[in-house]
Order: C-alpha cells, then sequence, then structure tokens
C-alpha cells in the first residue's frame, strides 16, 4: 500500500444519499480476475448511455453528458463529496478499486456503509465522515466555485480548505498509523503469528469439534 | 457482567488489541471462511505473489455461485469472462488443497444456503465470506459478516481479522405473525423502520416470541437482510430449532464431540437484562404483506398500501431520491401496489431459495397457472440438495404445471451475472434482497416481496394480498 500524504486536491460533488455498491461498479465488471483497470467503469450506468460490458473501448462509448463527473471542470478531481450512507450494498472490494483507479484519493460523506468503509483502508482511500453540515455547505462551495479544492491533511486529521477553514475528521489512530506508512496489515498481523498459534492450541482443546 | 450474545462471541474470539481501550483494533480469530468466485481470485493471487499459504485448510469451505448457469451444465460456461472466474476458483482450490464443492456436484449451492446445509456453520463460531450476505449465517448464534477482498488475503494468510468492536442492536418482534406473513416481511418491515443505515455500526440481535417460533429457514431469510439495514452482522440467540437443524449434518460434531458442544451452544443467548445500545421492537400482529416499491430496500410499504407521493415530504435530498426512484421504477405516485403489474416472477437467492420458500410458494399456486402479461417465471433452488428434495416432494412439477421453469441451483437473477436478467424496463417480483438500479440487468425493475407474495403476483399477473388466498 501507498503512502498516504497530505495533498490539495480538486473535489467534485456527487449529490444523492444511498449510493450502492451496483452503481459504484455494475457486477458485470466483477467477472474480472485482475485488481486493476476498474476506473474506467466507475458509475457505469450513470456515467455511459449505452451499455458496458467488460472488454469494451470506453473511448468508442457514449459518454452521458449529464453525469457529473463527466463535465470538464471535475476531470482530475481526486475528492468524492457524497451524500449519507456511501457505499452501502455489496462488500466488494471492486467498490473501493474502482473509485482509486478513477484517480480518487478521499471520499468525503456524512456516513458511510460499513463494509466499504471498512475496505477503502486497505487499500490506501481514505473516506472521510464530516457532520453533514459541513458537508452541505462544502456542495454549496463546490457548486458555486470552479475549480474549488481542498487539502487533507492526514497527520493533523483536518480537511482544510483554500481560505483556511479547518474541518477535522476522526480516525481510528492504528488505521491512520497503517495509512500514514503505507503498511502492509498482513505482516503487521504476522508479527502476532505466535499469539495465533497459542489462541488456536487453547481453542483446540476447549472446542474440538471446530477443528474435526 | 451481563453480556449480550454479541459480547459473548466477540469475547470469545479476541486474539489481541491494540490497547486497554475496548475500542480500540482487535484481531479476531475466524474459525469458518466461505470462498466464492468473485471476490476471491485477487486474494489467491496476491497471496501467492506474497509466498504465503492458506494458514488453516480445513477452516475453508469453497463453491461457485454467483456466475454458474442455472440451465444444462453439461456443457460449461459459454461466457468466456465467467468460465475463467470459475475456472480460477477452481484451479486455486485444487492448487492448495481447499474443499470445494464444484458445478456438477450436487452439493454445489448458494455458498449462504450450503454452509448452513452442511453444518458447515456451527453455533459460536466467527463465519466470514467475501459477501456482505455472510450476515444469513448469524442465524445459528454465530457471529458472521462480510469481508472484501483484501481480508479475504488476510483470514487465508493469518485465520484472523483486524477489526473493531461494534456496537450492540436488539430488535424485538414479539406476538404471532398474521397468515400469509413471512420472515421475509419482518425483515423488510423492520428496514422499512429504521432504514438502510439504521443498523450502520450495530450488531443487530432478533430477538422476541415472533422470531423464537421461526423455523431456521425464516431466521436465515432475516440474518440474511440485516446487511439491507446496514448492519453487518445478524443473530438469533441458539434454541431447541438451531440444535435440531444442526443435528446429522455432514459437517457437525457427532456422538462425543456433539455432546461436548451442546452446553457450550445452549449458552449462547443475551443474558436477561444484558445492555444493547439501541433496542427496538415490533408488533409480529401488525404485520403485513411487504412489497418495495423504489430502488433502495428501505421504499417499501404495505400490500394493501400505495405508493408514497414525494410531495408530502419535507426533507430535500429524500424527496429527490423518492422521485429518481419512481422515475426509474417507471411508477407514479399514490398508485395502489395492487395495481402493479409485473413481467417477470424470480423466486430464489440467498434469502429465499430454502426448501421452506419453495413449499410457501408450491402451495400458492397448485393447480393454477401464471398470468398471460407474466414473459417468465423463473425457480431457482438455493443448492442442488434443495433442488433434490423439492424433487423428491414433487414440487418441480407443480412449478411446470403452473408455467414455472425449474433451474439449476445458483445466484441467478438476483443480481445478474450469469444470462438469467431483466431487460431494460422489465418489472419483476423477486424474493431476493436488492432491489438497486441495475441489479437485476440494466433498467430493470425489482419489487422485493416474499415467496408466497411472488407465487401469488405470478399467478394474478399483478401484486395480490396472500392473506386473501386459500394457500
Ligand atoms: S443470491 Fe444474491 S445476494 Fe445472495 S450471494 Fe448470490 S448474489 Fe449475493
Amino acid at each position: 500500500m501507498n503512502k498516504f500524504d497530505t495533498f490539495t486536491g480538486l473535489v467534485a460533488p456527487l449529490d444523492r444519499a444511498n449510493v450502492d455498491t451496483d452503481a459504484i461498479i455494475p457486477k458485470q465488471f466483477l467477472k474480472s480476475i485482475k485488481r486493476s483497470g476498474f476506473g474506467q467503469n466507475l458509475f457505469d450506468e450513470w456515467r455511459y448511455l449505452d451499455h458496458g460490458e467488460p472488454g469494451m473501448d470506453s473511448a468508442q462509448r457514449q459518454i452521458n453528458p449529464d453525469f457529473v463527473l463527466n463535465q470538464s471542470r471535475y476531470q482530475g478531481a481526486e475528492i468524492l463529496l457524497a451524500r449519507a450512507n456511501f457505499g452501502c450494498g455489496s462488500s466488494r472490494e471492486h467498490a473501493p478499486w474502482s473509485l482509486q483507479d478513477y484517480g480518487f484519493r478521499v471520499i468525503i460523506a456524512p456516513s458511510f456503509a460499513d463494509i466499504f468503509f471498512n475496505n477503502c483502508f486497505k487499500i490506501g482511500l481514505l473516506p472521510i465522515v464530516l457532520d453533514s453540515s459541513i458537508v452541505d455547505r462544502l456542495f454549496e462551495a463546490v457548486k458555486q466555485a470552479e475549480g474549488y479544492r481542498l487539502t487533507v491533511d492526514l497527520q493533523k486529521q483536518a480537511v482544510v480548505t483554500a481560505d483556511d477553514q479547518e474541518y477535522v475528521f476522526e480516525v481510528d489512530i492504528f488505521r491512520k498509523h497503517c495509512l500514514l506508512n503505507g503498511l502492509d496489515e498482513i505482516g503487521l498481523t504476522l508479527q502476532h503469528a505466535e499469539k495465533i498459534k497459542q489462541f488456536e492450541q487453547k481453542r483446540r482443546i476447549e472446542q474440538p469439534w471446530l477443528f474435526a | 457482567m451481563k453480556q449480550t450474545l454479541y459480547d459473548k462471541l466477540w469475547h470469545q474470539h479476541v486474539v489481541h488489541q491494540e490497547s486497554a481501550d475496548p475500542n480500540s483494533m482487535a484481531l479476531i480469530y475466524i474459525d469458518r471462511h466461505l470462498v466464492h468466485e468473485v471476490t476471491s481470485p485477487q486474494a489467491f493471487e496476491s497471496l501467492k505473489l506474497a509466498g504465503r499459504r492458506p494458514w488453516r485448510l480445513n477452516s475453508i469451505l469453497a463453491v461457485a455461485d454467483h456466475n454458474v448457469p442455472t440451465t444444462d451444465r453439461s456443457k460449461g460456461i459459454h461466457d468466456p469472462i465467467s468460465r475463467l472466474q470459475v475456472d480460477t476458483l477452481d484451479q486455486n482450490c485444487d492448487e492448495l488443497g481447499i474443499t470445494e464443492f464444484k458445478m456438477q456436484d450436487v452439493r454445489q449451492g448458494i455458498v449462504h444456503v450450503i454452509g448452513p446445509e452442511q453444518g458447515a456453520t456451527l453455533p459460536g463460531m466467527t463465519v466470514v465470506c467475501g459477501d456482505s450476505h455472510t450476515s444469513t449465517h448469524g442465524a445459528f448464534g454465530c457471529l458472521a459478516f462480510g469481508i472484501g477482498t483484501s481480508e479475504v488475503e488476510h483470514v487465508l494468510a493469518t485465520q484472523c481479522l483486524l477489526m473493531k468492536k461494534s456496537k450492540t442492536m436488539r430488535i424485538s418482534v414479539d406476538g404471532q405473525l398474521g397468515f400469509g406473513v413471512t420472515a421475509k416481511d419482518i425483515a423488510l418491515a423492520i428496514i422499512g423502520k429504521i432504514g438502510t443505515a439504521g443498523g450502520t455500526g450495530y450488531a443487530i440481535e432478533f430477538a422476541g416470541s415472533a422470531i423464537r417460533a421461526l423455523s431456521m429457514e425464516g431466521r436465515m431469510t432475516l440474518c440474511n437482510m440485516a446487511i439491507e439495514a446496514g448492519a453487518r452482522a445478524g443473530m438469533v440467540a441458539v434454541d431447541d430449532i438451531t440444535i435440531e437443524y444442526i443435528k446429522g449434518r455432514p459437517f457437525a460434531p457427532r456422538d462425543d464431540l456433539w455432546d461436548k458442544a451442546l452446553p457450550y451452544w445452549r449458552s449462547l443467548h443475551s443474558d436477561e437484562d444484558a445492555l444493547f445500545d439501541r433496542t427496538v421492537t415490533l408488533e409480529a400482529a401488525i404485520i403485513a404483506p411487504q412489497v418495495t416499491w423504489g430502488t433502495s430496500p428501505e421504499m417499501v410499504t404495505t400490500i394493501d398500501g400505495n405508493i408514497p407521493d414525494p410531495a408530502l415530504v419535507a426533507d430535500e435530498v429524500k424527496r429527490h431520491d423518492m422521485q429518481q426512484a419512481l422515475t426509474y421504477m417507471g411508477l407514479q405516485a399514490n398508485t395502489p401496489i395492487q395495481q402493479i403489474y409485473l413481467d417477470k416472477i424470480f423466486i430464489g437467492s440467498c434469502t429465499n431459495s430454502r426448501i421452506e420458500d419453495l413449499r410457501a410458494a408450491a402451495g400458492i399456486i397448485k393447480g393454477k397457472h401464471i398470468a398471460t402479461n407474466i414473459k417468465q417465471a423463473l425457480v431457482v433452488p438455493g443448492s442442488g440438495l434443495v433442488k433434490q428434495q423439492a424433487e423428491q416432494e414433487g414440487l418441480d412439477r407443480i412449478f411446470r404445471e403452473a408455467g414455472f421453469e425449474w433451474r439449476e441451483p445458483g445466484c441467478s437473477m438476483c443480481l445478474a451475472m450469469n444470462d438469467d436478467r431483466l431487460t431494460a424496463g422489465e418489472r419483476c417480483a423477486s424474493t431476493s434482497n436488492r432491489n438497486f438500479e441495475g441489479r437485476q440487468g440494466p433498467g430493470g425493475r425489482t419489487h422485493l416481496v416474499s415467496p408466497a407474495m411472488a407465487a401469488a403476483a405470478a399467478i394474478a399477473g399483478h401484486f395480490v394480498d396472500v392473506r386473501g388466498l386459500n394457500g
């Protein structure tokens, strides 16, 4: 996993609550056995007018000009501003993969679905929860000002506007540590291998039917 | 201290905790890892690239379900991309020595149906799978939840997961369900009440006399939909019904081990007066058969209701969502639910494809025929063994004579990764769990209902109240 550094990025607004993982990346693209290349099919059914299937050349497809991410002012966006319960639905990690592959590094929303939220951290995509009144304000600001950018400082746990307004967010200290240092969780867990073996040994004696 | 069922399950599995703070990250031991073809290939690949091997092979059970055809399988899978994904699972399992039920195996089926059916899901376990509907298995008094692909790899490599303890919610449903009202209706009524984000951050325990009275099939349907209420895990305490169901199943303990397991299993319930972070109560008697009208499971009403009117909703974001949903669904506000006509019927999915579900649907359609406006009606059993049992009971004949297609087991039109799907604009009464845009096929329109309600709609051609039928 790459280290998460402080950065300033263009913000794109997705003004819709309960955006589900089927909308983020439709199921036909889950047939891939690879981890990359999902960005071109992010929000496929909203982004294109024609029906997408794996293997299609996205340059040849019909773009939906009304979809927000297709507007020229949001090209190159790295921060997605979203509404409540973002990422609800399935456990597919393809959803965070596609957001990251598209170029997003941060998603800001008033709330996220549990599994999606968790999956984001595993790949170094940062989901930030801000109060819905702040999110409302940010939506207004993005719509008003073309080229609206925000700075995300994970060390300070703050989202900072161009005029130095700071919005502090919560993040679990272990997750923060992993993100800042680009640590591999499996490697960290295996440092406890002895402890896991001991636990397993004890369990084998107390609940032998689980190991039959 | 008094403990909830969730507290007990959690404490049983903590291998290590980051700090003394109970809310800090913990390393949780995983007893059962279920694997399917869609969310595992990248995990197996990374595992191999890192030079690691699965920690405990006999904790893993694999099956392909999402991509498999539900028609004649002797010719294999014709879509090359789907085939590659299923072949990749077969190869990974063969190479590593993982138990897998292959496509031709009679035990093959939807992962959340076969786990319990085989006795691979047992009380007190932690059960994970790269699939959000893993919550289903919580019906057995275990801690079961869906994980992403990175976590699939983490469990393969370490037999553990890093996670934080959830908050606890008890949803009590007391009293007796009315005729024709099922676990599916309870699930939808709960989601209608607390919303699809109502359970976010919580592990839900379903309790109360109406839950105790449910069969294991019913409890699985209910826990299956905990995730649609936003909760990663749903669970029901162990009782005689749980134990009766497990007895004699292939992976379940026998003889001495069975005797040893029983007292522990019987302790798997919340202590009296245990404290929950949130409690919700519902009265069983007032729950009516439910039908969703929108593109989120919380957009639900009763069979005797009308489609709600967004104009009456004050909240702007919500009103906008409702309007968007009605446009997508091709529906008008205030239309009576019973005037919604259907094109297709789907009876299946990990929510409602078990023997009891098929019996309920067959009971409604026996001796009748699907309406002329129904273009296709599918029954997709949850597993090869469910299919076999149904055939022994003659249910397949009832379905076929009524004009239904009787298929091979798999996820099928629940998410349309195989050939079973809706085309744009088609409207379907479905016993599955998600009515998201495009879920059953691009442009497809899904209404979630119970098996009995789907069967009744197939016969009438539109939604009808099963309570008015002589089942
Ligand atoms: S039946 Fe549907 S919800 Fe269940 S595992 Fe398959 S695709 Fe997922």
